[in-house]
């Protein structure tokens, strides 16, 4: 009878402990979702908000525009390619973050266990700061007038400064830097486990440094690589400050298009329709890239 | 007898580190391997074995001498090329690939064809009878079974030489003796030179054509397992291999006087002065009383096949002696006995 009792009050605190969690999802993540979702398909009011009538028009203004003339309808050009750009800076920010990230990881696993924590500690160091502030200082570092161009010049390299700020390239960089410890931590926590006489085991097979890298170590380290991908693929791909300071007017991501749609360009609508569309792509990557990569880990 | 040599490390040295930290781990090793042969590399740990076999796996590199594989220098030769193969103590078994992918990654990293690949995974993998396993992934395998994955990987590629790392010291007693008259079936059907590093001595008395006892980064005897055993060359390896008697002495004439005062003939070959003698528990017999060394029961440990005897000597020292159980007259704790060994049974060491 003890034993019963003290297994079933067991169960019912697993549930309590999880009840606080479940109730902040609840209303603070389902619940402006749901709100986001039932605006998208409202009227869009006169100055901003919506009007409680439901309209097509928000999903609709996603991909198509009508001419305010004559009423012609065509591809919204302009939406597909702040889309477009979304996706691709994203891929390439973790493309970038974990071409920097392996090596980073692979160095701090490698250390004695004693300055490990030193290190992981530096990677964490950028957190401490507020990312507006962190953003401000790369647009120091590479703007026209910036410490870059400033010693690129004086070194007699450059006779004029690059342009680098407001370019796409400006907001790869700062995304980079965001999300690198993102990648690192995951990547070194594989890593960690990683069971180093296995190289030694590839050597002793015939293997050449980049079969063993292929071969053995990346497919071993392979929910590390896909922990740190979702980690910087997600957040990049609804960036907002990093594009906005970074990257200008001009270089918009998805993020300050939505932000521009519930602010200067007053519609609602469109700019629910477009979360909730950014969404559904983030589901989708998300099923479809775990799907594809652990097809051939059926331990994992 | 020309039998031509597959290892041949030749003054091998390795010292780790430098400055004051500086650790021998090799000191002047010179060791050669015969094709075809078994041959065990037997010591405590920290005597520098698994050294040696990493610096003919080409994992550590000899900071002097050099190593010869069938009469090619491979010292500085990195491990990817060299035609030989590990079976680690850990196994190393890749967990991300089946049975079959593991044995086959050799011949596949050397970039034989597909179906070359296959039909030399199946033979090995019959081999070590684990033909129904293929397509297991190694944690799901047992212990032995991983082993026997693990052999088969490193016999794939037909390598010259198969290194062996401790390889049964994971196993249970059971298993272990099994795996140990397996290994000696395949390194004869295969014909492959094993080169098989262990600190058991029972393991490399069974097993080898060949021992080189190591301590402290020297190479103390190379032998057959009889040899070894029979005229260890010092106090260590008598020490080492077996259970050894060491009464100290004296050399007069053709004998030794030993402590007691009694004087032992023995074979001897120009010792003189203090020496050590060795002799195995079961090379001493036990007589009720009258001529040999007077000696007194201290303690008997019956071994089933065997009765172990704790004697006691008139000086204070002890002197173990094995008999057979099934021999006439059994010893009691307390009784008075007389020792007598055979002259051709005693080992005269110097001292």
């Amino acid at each position: 009878m003890k034993g019963n009792g003290a297994q079933r009050s067991k169960g019912a605190n697993g549930w309590l402990l999880s009840a606080p969690a479940l109730v902040l999802l609840v209303f603070a993540a389902s619940g402006p979702l749901l709100i986001v979702a039932v605006y998208s398909v409202l009227e869009k009011g006169d100055y901003s908000g919506v009007r409680w009538i439901l309209s097509g028009d928000g999903w609709f203004r996603v991909l198509f525009e009508r001419d305010i003339f004559d009423q012609t309808v065509s591809f919204a050009d302009a939406n597909l390619s702040i889309f477009w750009r979304s996706v691709k800076l994203s891929i390439a920010t973790t493309l970038i973050t974990f071409a920097f990230g392996l090596p980073t990881a692979w160095f701090i696993a490698t250390r004695p266990a004693k300055s490990r924590a030193f290190w992981l500690f530096l990677i964490t160091i950028p957190f401490w700061t507020n990312l507006l502030i962190r953003t401000f200082a790369i647009m120091e570092v590479i703007r026209n007038e910036g410490i870059l161009n400033t010693a690129l010049i004086n070194a007699g390299l450059i006779s004029e400064p690059i342009q680098i700020l407001y370019t796409d390239t400006a907001v790869l960089i700062g995304m980079a830097y965001v999300y690198l410890p993102l990648m690192v931590l995951p990547l070194y926590a594989a890593i960690d486990r990683f069971d180093f006489r296995l190289i030694e085991a590839g050597y002793d097979l015939y293997a050449s440094r980049l079969q063993v890298l292929r071969g053995v170590i990346l497919p071993i380290i392979k929910p590390g690589i896909i922990a740190g991908s979702i980690l910087v693929f997600i957040p990049s791909l609804g960036a907002y400050v990093t594009p906005r300071v970074l990257g200008g007017g001009k270089n918009m991501m998805i993020g300050n298009f939505i932000e521009l749609q519930f602010g200067q360009g007053q519609n609602w609508p469109l700019g629910a329709a477009l979360s909730t569309l950014l969404l559904l792509v983030v589901l989708v990557s998300l099923l479809v890239y775990t799907r594809v990569s652990s097809r051939d880990t059926p331990h994992e | 007898m020309n039998t031509p040599i597959a290892v041949d490390a030749r003054n091998i040295g390795k010292i780790y580190a430098t400055g004051k930290d500086a650790v021998t781990a090799l000191g002047d090793v010179s060791i050669s391997i015969e094709k075809g042969e078994f041959f065990t590399l037997l010591g405590p740990s920290g005597c520098g074995k698994t050294t040696l076999l990493r610096c003919i796996a080409g994992f550590e590199t000899p900071t002097s001498g050099s190593i010869h594989l069938s009469g090619r220098d491979i010292t500085y030769i990195p491990p990817n090329q060299r035609p030989v193969n590990t079976v680690f103590q850990s196994y190393a078994l890749f967990p991300h690939l089946s049975v079959a992918q593991n044995v086959g990654f050799g011949l596949k990293m050397l970039g034989k064809p597909a179906g070359d690949v296959a039909k030399a995974v199946a033979r090995v993998l019959a081999l070590v009878k684990l033909e129904d396993f293929a397509d297991r992934l190694p944690q799901q395998l047992s212990g032995g079974q991983q082993q026997r994955v693990a052999l088969a990987r490193a016999l794939a590629p037909e390598p010259e030489v198969l290194l062996l790392d401790e390889p049964l010291s994971a196993l249970d007693l059971k298993l272990r003796k099994e795996m140990q008259s397996e290994l000696k079936r395949l390194q004869t059907e295969t014909g492959i030179t094993f080169v098989f590093v262990t600190h058991d001595q029972e393991e490399a008395l069974t097993m080898s054509n060949r021992i080189g006892v190591m301590s402290q980064g020297e190479l103390l005897q190379v032998g057959t397992p009889h040899d070894i055993y029979e005229h260890p060359v010092n106090r260590f390896v008598a020490d080492f291999i077996g259970e050894t008697n060491f009464l100290e002495g004296v050399v007069e004439g053709h004998q030794v006087r030993i402590g007691t005062g009694d004087a032992l003939d023995v074979v001897l070959d120009g010792q003189v002065g203090a020496v050590t003698l060795a002799i195995r528990p079961e090379q001493v017999s036990l007589t009720t009383a009258g001529a040999g060394i007077a000696a007194q029961i201290a303690e008997t440990t019956y071994l089933g096949t065997d009765t172990h005897y704790d004697l006691k000597l008139g000086d204070g020292s002890h002197i173990i002696a094995r008999v057979q159980s099934k021999s006439a007259g059994t010893f009691n704790v307390g009784d008075t006995v007389s020792i007598a060994i055979d002259a051709k049974a005693v080992q005269v060491l110097k001292s």
